[in-house]
């Protein structure tokens, strides 16, 4: 037991002490939301750069009449569209809009002439125009005035409220319960995948260091590999912990920075206004509601069970897959060699992620979200993508049940193709000779 | 007491039998060789004693005691296929591997200090095995096998690869080591290594063991009745049937070498009085066998043997 805690604590330190440990720890939470801000000031800086396109119109059939926008000059052009072409294509103007007879109901034959491919981004614009132009004529075609069409416009809201087995009420809302799923579904599988690999290739740098023959002389080859496995749990546990803290940390702060209130805060200050407003009050508490219903939904999630059970699922899933990463890692010599025996690895794991959108958060109580989220290979990241919908009990139960199942199965069998190829150097190893060592006795 | 016995093990592969039936008696305060052709089953007797991998049958004693996991702290192993971690210090990587082998951090301090003193490289602690030259790093890894105070010594092949500057630094330390009581056991195909350094010895080929015991008795066991004789005047002639003259050199100004085999009957002061008669005597010695005249005799006298029982068997 001690020597596993030494190798535990060997591995933890080889990587904490690196300088690529602190470089990408630091990073990796600053480069998506530096991404996603570089975009975005992108698209706006071009968005407000940008010059208005000139369209010239040939309108045949006199319906309408364009104001120019922000997009959009329009040029009205009198003449027939085979002497529009030509002079079109002596301009610089961005296209040429014909717009023949039609019949309202039926809007064919509206053609737009360009010199280059255009973005559908500047098609739907002009479509959206145009379409808007054609439903004012439809109302006025068929005698409705605006007014009408929006009162009748009616928006309805479910509250939805889950009965427990108990009888209990709790208000819900599928959007808040999908984002949980979302989010921690994703974690688990990033963590396994990132660490499981960086499993594999400790142990292929021992074995093509040639330190491991002296390393199982002073221990089990199964304390090696778990030491390893734990050690490398323990830096993801780091990691993820430190990037967690470092969004929240710069995600809030750059709410601040670009002043949107927290929504506690927003409601201290309406609360405020309340109280000193009586005449206000009406008005400001239908807003209000919302927000305090959704406030109150969160408190209604049971986030201590949630991370209860992500916890479970993270390191169960993590240990399940990590020894078979570090079987592999024994059976090659480098890490091109592992991709053979990587594949049906990440194979389960990969239809986990996948599920995870098509599936589970479709439709979290179907009996294919069942399965996925029982049967161990699938259910770290199927169930805590589930739980948050609600999981009966027993379920629930089995699904941890089995998962410590298949995770001793799984490192038993790991264990014992690692405790023979980690020695095996310069074989040229396949399924079956994989199977060889599973049977070979000790 | 033994350092070291090794009882009637056998070890199967699914293909082959490694080892058949070996039994081994190690002495303690030794230096054993365990010699063989490659593939004979030297390292995976080697795994063995280290626990690597078990024997199917047979048992192994190490100081009189049964091997079990504890023993790994007693023995120090230099395997062929060595290595050590690039990324890591030097320092750490001692500390790391001595405290594997059970010792205590501050122990493991104090001795791995002594020992990069003893090779004067006390500046290497903090440098990566990876910036460290072929020759370097073989310090380390000797210091590694022998920093824990090992009472039985594992060496792989240790030369293979060392610059002569290094093999004889390590020559000494394991002899050295050898004299403040530690068993050292060499695994080798290299015949200069067994000659030099090791009282006992081992042949393994082919799975089996095929002779063993102190190296003087073995080399006795395999004279051959064989004088080398300096002589000077004239070419020798014998004329007894009982002696027979293996071969004969001439020499500049009438000095010749000459090998006499002699009937295993005849002492050695018999063949110096037939010679006193006939030439005049410069030198005589018995020819010794050499470990690797021994080692070559015997493996090929196996495979010889091999070959005509297969010959037999397809007739």
């Amino acid at each position: 037991m001690n020597k596993i805690w030494l190798i535990i604590q060997r591995e933890f330190l080889n990587r904490v002490q690196k300088k690529s440990f602190l470089i990408t720890t630091i990073l990796v939470p600053l480069i998506f939301p530096a991404i996603i801000g570089g975009m975005i000031y992108y698209m706006v800086q071009e968005a407000e750069l940008a010059k208005p396109d000139t369209v010239q119109v040939v309108d045949e059939s006199g319906k309408f009449s364009f104001e120019d926008s922000k997009r959009f000059i329009y040029t009205k052009v009198n003449v027939p569209l085979e002497q529009a072409k030509k002079a079109y294509n002596e301009t610089e103007d961005f296209a040429l809009l014909y717009i023949p007879q039609f019949d309202i109901n039926n809007p064919v034959g509206l053609t737009l002439y360009t010199k280059e491919n255009p973005s559908i981004e500047k098609i739907g614009n002009l479509e959206g125009n145009l379409a808007e132009r054609i439903r004012e004529l439809k109302l006025e075609q068929y005698k409705v005035d605006e007014e009408t069409l929006e009162a009748l416009k009616t928006s309805v809201s479910l509250k939805q409220v889950s009965l427990s087995e108990t009888g209990e009420e709790k208000s819900s809302s599928s959007g808040l319960l999908y984002g949980v799923g979302f989010v921690l579904g994703i974690l688990i599988y990033m963590f396994v995948l990132i660490y499981g690999i960086q499993i594999m290739q400790g142990v292929i740098d021992e074995k093509t260091s040639k330190i491991v023959e002296v390393i199982v002389s002073s221990v089990k080859p199964f304390q090696l590999m778990m030491g390893k496995i734990i050690g490398i749990a323990s830096v993801g546990l780091l990691q993820f912990t430190i990037w967690i803290l470092i969004i929240t940390f710069v995600s809030s702060s750059m709410l601040a920075y670009f002043g949107l209130k927290m929504p506690q805060e927003q409601m201290r200050e309406q609360i405020t206004k309340q109280m000193s407003s009586p005449e206000a009050q009406e008005a400001v508490a239908s807003q209000n509601t919302e927000v305090v219903e959704f406030l109150g939904m969160l408190n209604e999630v049971n986030f201590a069970k949630i991370a209860a059970v992500f916890i479970f699922f993270f390191l169960g899933g993590y240990l399940l897959y990590g020894a078979l990463f570090a079987a592999v890692g024994s059976a090659v010599d480098s890490i091109q060699e592992s991709q053979q025996f990587q594949f049906p690895i990440t194979l389960p794991l990969l239809i986990g992620y996948m599920s995870l959108f098509f599936v589970i958060l479709r439709d979290p109580h179907g009996p294919m979200s069942f399965w996925l989220s029982i049967i161990p290979l699938t259910s770290p990241v199927a169930m805590v993508g589930r739980i948050a919908f609600g999981v009966p009990t027993w379920e629930l139960a089995l699904s941890m049940i089995l998962l410590v199942g298949g995770f001793i199965l799984t490192t038993w069998t790991a264990g014992r193709i690692y405790r023979i190829g980690i020695l095996m150097t310069g074989t040229k190893v396949n399924y079956k000779v994989l199977a060889k060592w599973f049977m070979t006795k000790n | 007491m033994e350092a070291l016995s090794v009882k009637n093990v056998t070890k199967r592969y699914t293909s082959h039998v490694a080892l058949d039936n070996v039994s081994l008696t190690i002495p303690e305060k030794s230096i054993y060789g365990l010699l063989g052709p490659n593939g004979a089953g030297k390292t995976t007797l080697i795994r063995i004693i280290n626990q690597i991998i078990n024997a199917e049958e047979g048992e192994v004693f190490i100081f009189g005691e049964k091997l079990k996991e504890d023993h790994v702290g007693i023995i120090g192993y230099l395997p062929e296929e060595r290595g050590l971690y690039k990324k890591l210090k030097v320092g750490e990587q001692l500390l790391y591997l001595a405290q594997l082998k059970g010792m205590s951090r501050s122990r493991a301090v104090e001795q791995s200090k002594k020992w990069l003193k003893k090779f004067q490289i006390t500046d290497w602690w903090d440098k990566k095995v990876e910036d460290l030259s072929k020759g370097m790093a073989q310090k380390v890894q000797f210091i590694s096998t022998v920093m824990h105070e090992p009472r039985l010594i594992i060496l792989d092949e240790p030369f293979s690869g060392f610059d002569p500057v290094n093999a004889q630094l390590i020559t000494q330390e394991i002899l050295s080591l050898r004299d403040n009581g530690s068993t050292i056991i060499f695994s080798t195909h290299r015949m200069e290594t067994v000659e030099d350094l090791c009282d006992h010895i081992a042949l393994i080929n082919k799975s089996k063991k095929i002779i063993e015991g102190p190296k003087k008795q073995i080399k006795d066991q395999y004279k051959s009745n064989t004088f080398i004789v300096e002589h000077k005047g004239n070419h020798l002639q014998l004329s007894s049937d009982r002696y027979q003259i293996v071969r004969q050199e001439t020499l500049e100004d009438g000095h010749y070498v000459t090998t006499i085999k002699a009937n295993n009957d005849i002492r050695a002061n018999q063949v110096i009085r037939e010679l006193i008669d006939k030439t005049e005597l410069q030198s005589f010695r018995e020819k010794i066998p050499s470990m690797a005249d021994i080692f070559i005799d015997l493996v090929k006298g196996e495979d010889d043997e091999a070959l005509r029982k297969h010959l037999q068997e397809a007739v």
